[in-house]
């Protein structure tokens, strides 16, 4: 074959087409992480002392104490899971109208702003500085961790199941409004028919981040198993602290195993 | 019932068992919310309950005006933020790539062993929140960045584990045997049957994730591992309300700035 | 020569997809397989390269057995059978140019084919065969961007990347219209015939059949009731493949196709180790 075909291909660049703006780039990106692994000061010996540390903490997450200190983890255990009880039915109760007024498609506009701006500040600040501020006004203990808990889970229902009525089908809510059906039958023959299995879905997906955020929120004084957690880190008691991180694993993975089969149980 | 045009004088919705299986769980639902609610709020000292309000109006009246001066002193701790959560993701991302492919049913060389192993790294790193990660690594290594961004790495596998390997088991059944069939070797499959098809959504799971970690950076100093947190941390040690708001601001607008940064690289690459 | 010597595959589930089933395909002969869905047409041809598993049997390609050949020698021997498939089954992301190329995937080291670094001669070949099934100016292109006649083109170059002994063809025509549908055959059969090259080539359109195949075989429920010319194909002999509008064998069909998939896929995931 002695055709004139190119005995040389190079993949064309796919996403950024300009040879220097390439270069430009990846060089931009080398000089990026030259610097911030700069800013990482490394105190090597502090961290080889920490190895031995380290493998106890393994130790202690492959051999876990339960017993010595299990007055304080079922405590703990008990405040994070009634605090997220009571936080997720409090926190869905209060989502559902405001993310009913903050579905463009059956809200009047200023009921809208009102609801959607609720949720945006909801949404922007984490639980962690929420509970800060919570646990400053209301003091120390579960209900601080009740109320941080029950204003994110605002944020995040009444965010979805705002965009979940937006997106219900107009045909049916026209169908019911057609034959003179009030407002309130509308929402409750035409939307929430749409909406209810996400809601229930969602709500149980919540119940699950809220067990996990009760375990962090308790590091700043709002209860639960985080304080006991907190605790037990901070006096070296390794092998308490891997029952403890072992309890939220194993709860974590139930919850979602459970809430999965719920939902198809449900839907 | 012989008669087959009986109808029942009153239509329901719902079926009697139906209907008292639902009445049945909400009242469930009810009496564990209440039995909870006491369990929960056994210890609270209602006065500090009651004297929230006043407590929240002396707070709000300390954080105003901010103290706008304090904002240069903050751009230090505002680089290691984005650093650590940039260099979290580099080193989350890293790990989570091969547990990936090994929890993912199509790929995964052992199903009984190995996928089994993954799935656990993943949901153990789900469950766990960067702040108890880092709250550990300050333990064992001791405070400073490198304990944040190995907290976020291990944080970020189970994230982008979990959603990378659904993304490996979505992929087209076809295309992997069409390699197959030419006689390329498993790696080849690897690399020219299933990467080209996962590669779009790995980076926006990529960074999906890595806005996610600004987020928890930013907060990490709480508990020692550098960044705003720190900041934060010593602002509230002395009460310095007036410094938290502007650290809350400036958290806020980085916030906004990653998240619109975000969307536009993913806007970008799919 | 290809030589299949009493062919059969039974799936876990149960069902028969193939019976003792004994052919033999000359060099440069174009052998068409037809039959109702269910009669086991794509098992046939997956056993042949074994993206499924037969149960039983040989296959002799140029002397050598197929069936019971270690992954290492069955990566090498599949370089010598070239496959197009129903869905052309291009890696949509990739260009034209990667997609050819991934045909020559079995010669080179993975370093090579990791950083496209492909030999100088396998570059030269793609770009001839690109020229040959009509698309060089489309070699940058990405797959997905190509239409239906364009992609199954692609997919001919990528088998011929090989450099075959044996082309296994299935359903080529089925998700084009009637005009690409000729189009795509005759180059079938002209590339064939320039190389000498015996094909195998699952089709369920009687008429482009007939129209365009050396040999018929026809399948049914996974056992060869017809062998010969297309001309022998009369009236009786269709009824003898199809049967009388046979609905329920239509639906069984769906059931193959469904276990055919699996089976392959079974089969990849285990290779993909």
């Amino acid at each position: 074959m002695s055709a004139p075909y190119p005995t040389r291909w190079t993949r064309p660049p796919q996403i950024i087409k300009d040879r220097r703006w390439r270069i430009a780039v990846q060089v931009g990106i080398v000089i990026y992480l030259v610097l911030a692994m700069g800013t990482v000061e490394v105190n090597w010996t502090r961290v080889y002392e920490g190895l031995e540390r380290g493998q106890r903490f393994v130790m202690g997450f492959l051999q876990p104490d339960f017993a010595s200190r299990w007055r304080d983890i079922s405590n703990g255990l008990v405040e994070s899971l009634t605090m997220t009880l009571t936080s997720t039915v409090v926190g869905v109760a209060i989502s559902v109208p405001i993310g009913i007024g903050a579905a463009r498609n059956i809200a009047p506009v200023w009921i809208y702003r009102i609801c959607r701006s609720i949720i945006a500040v909801s949404r922007a600040l984490q639980e962690i500085i929420i509970a800060i501020f919570l646990v400053a006004m209301f003091g120390f203990g579960p209900f601080a961790g009740f109320l941080t808990l029950s204003f994110a889970t605002i944020g995040f229902i009444a965010k979805l199941l705002a965009d979940d009525i937006e997106e219900i089908e107009e045909a049916q809510a026209e169908a019911i409004r057609s034959t003179g059906a009030s407002w309130w039958q509308v929402v409750n023959y035409a939307v929430q028919p749409q909406v209810m299995p996400r809601l229930i879905g969602l709500s149980l997906y919540r119940l699950d981040i809220n067990f996990r955020e009760s375990a962090v929120i308790g590091i700043v004084g709002a209860g639960g198993i985080g304080a006991t957690l907190n605790t037990a880190i901070s006096r070296y008691e390794y092998d308490s602290a891997g029952a403890i991180l072992l309890i939220i694993i194993g709860i974590v993975m139930v919850a979602e195993y459970s809430s999965s089969y719920l939902r198809k149980f449900l839907q | 019932m012989t008669d087959v045009t009986h109808h029942s004088q009153v239509w329901t919705y719902r079926t009697p068992r139906a209907r008292l299986l639902l009445w049945g769980g909400w009242f469930a639902l009810v009496a564990l919310f209440v039995y909870c609610w006491q369990v929960m709020t056994a210890g609270t000292m209602w006065v500090f309950v009651w004297d929230a309000p006043k407590q929240a109006a002396d707070i709000g009246g300390r954080m105003l005006p901010p103290r706008w001066g304090y904002l240069g002193e903050l751009m230090g701790p505002l680089w290691d933020t984005i650093n650590i959560a940039t260099l979290g993701t580099l080193g989350g991302v890293i790990m989570a790539v091969p547990v990936a492919f090994l929890a993912a049913r199509n790929t995964s060389p052992s199903l009984l062993v190995l996928r089994p192993i993954a799935l656990f790294i993943i949901v153990a790193s789900r469950s766990i929140n960067a702040l108890i990660w880092a709250l550990l690594l300050v333990a064992i290594i001791g405070p400073g960045l490198l304990a944040g961004i190995i907290a976020i790495a291990l944080r970020s596998i189970g994230f982008i584990g979990k959603l990378l390997y659904e993304a490996i088991e979505e992929t087209d059944a076809r295309q992997i045997e069409a390699i197959t069939a030419t006689g390329a070797s498993g790696a080849q499959v690897l690399s020219y049957g299933i990467v080209p098809q996962v590669l779009p959504t790995f980076w926006g799971i990529t960074v999906f994730r890595w806005d996610i970690n600004i987020r928890e950076s930013a907060i990490l100093g709480l508990v020692g591992a550098g960044g705003l947190g720190l900041k934060l941390e010593a602002s509230l040690n002395t009460l310095a309300w007036s410094q938290i708001s502007v650290i809350l601001l400036l958290i806020l607008g980085t916030v906004v700035v990653s998240e619109w940064v975000s969307s536009k690289v993913r806007h970008a690459i799919i | 020569m290809l030589i299949l010597q009493s062919l059969s595959k039974t799936y876990k589930t149960g069902d028969t997809a193939l019976s003792e089933v004994s052919l033999t395909v000359p060099k440069g002969q174009i052998m068409g397989l037809i039959g109702p869905s269910g009669a086991g047409k794509s098992t046939l041809i997956r056993c042949i390269n074994r993206l499924v598993e037969p149960t039983g049997g040989q296959v002799l390609l140029n002397d050598v057995d197929l069936v019971g050949l270690g992954k290492r020698e069955l990566r090498q021997q599949r370089r010598r059978i070239g496959m197009i498939f129903q869905e052309y089954a291009l890696v949509e992301r990739l260009t034209v140019m990667e997609n050819v190329l991934s045909g020559r995937l079995g010669y080179v080291p993975f370093w090579r084919s990791y950083l496209r670094r492909f030999p100088a001669e396998d570059i030269t070949r793609a770009y001839a065969l690109l020229d040959r099934v009509g698309l060089l100016q489309h070699a940058d292109k990405r797959a997905d961007a190509l239409s239906g006649g364009q992609r199954q083109r692609v997919g001919i170059a990528r088998a011929l990347a090989q450099d075959p002994e044996l082309l296994l063809v299935d359903e080529p025509t089925a998700s084009l219209d009637p005009k690409t549908s000729r189009q795509i055959m005759r180059l079938l059969i002209e590339i064939c015939a320039e190389r000498g090259l015996p094909a195998i080539v699952n089709i369920h359109d009687v008429p482009l059949a007939q129209q365009f195949m050396q040999r018929i075989v026809g399948l049914r429920a996974g056992r060869v009731v017809f062998d010969g010319s297309p001309d022998l194909l009369t009236q009786d002999a269709l009824t003898t493949i199809y049967g009388e509008e046979d609905w329920n064998a239509m639906r069984k069909g769906d059931e193959e196709q469904t276990a055919a998939e699996a089976d392959a896929r079974d089969r990849i995931s285990a290779l993909a180790r």
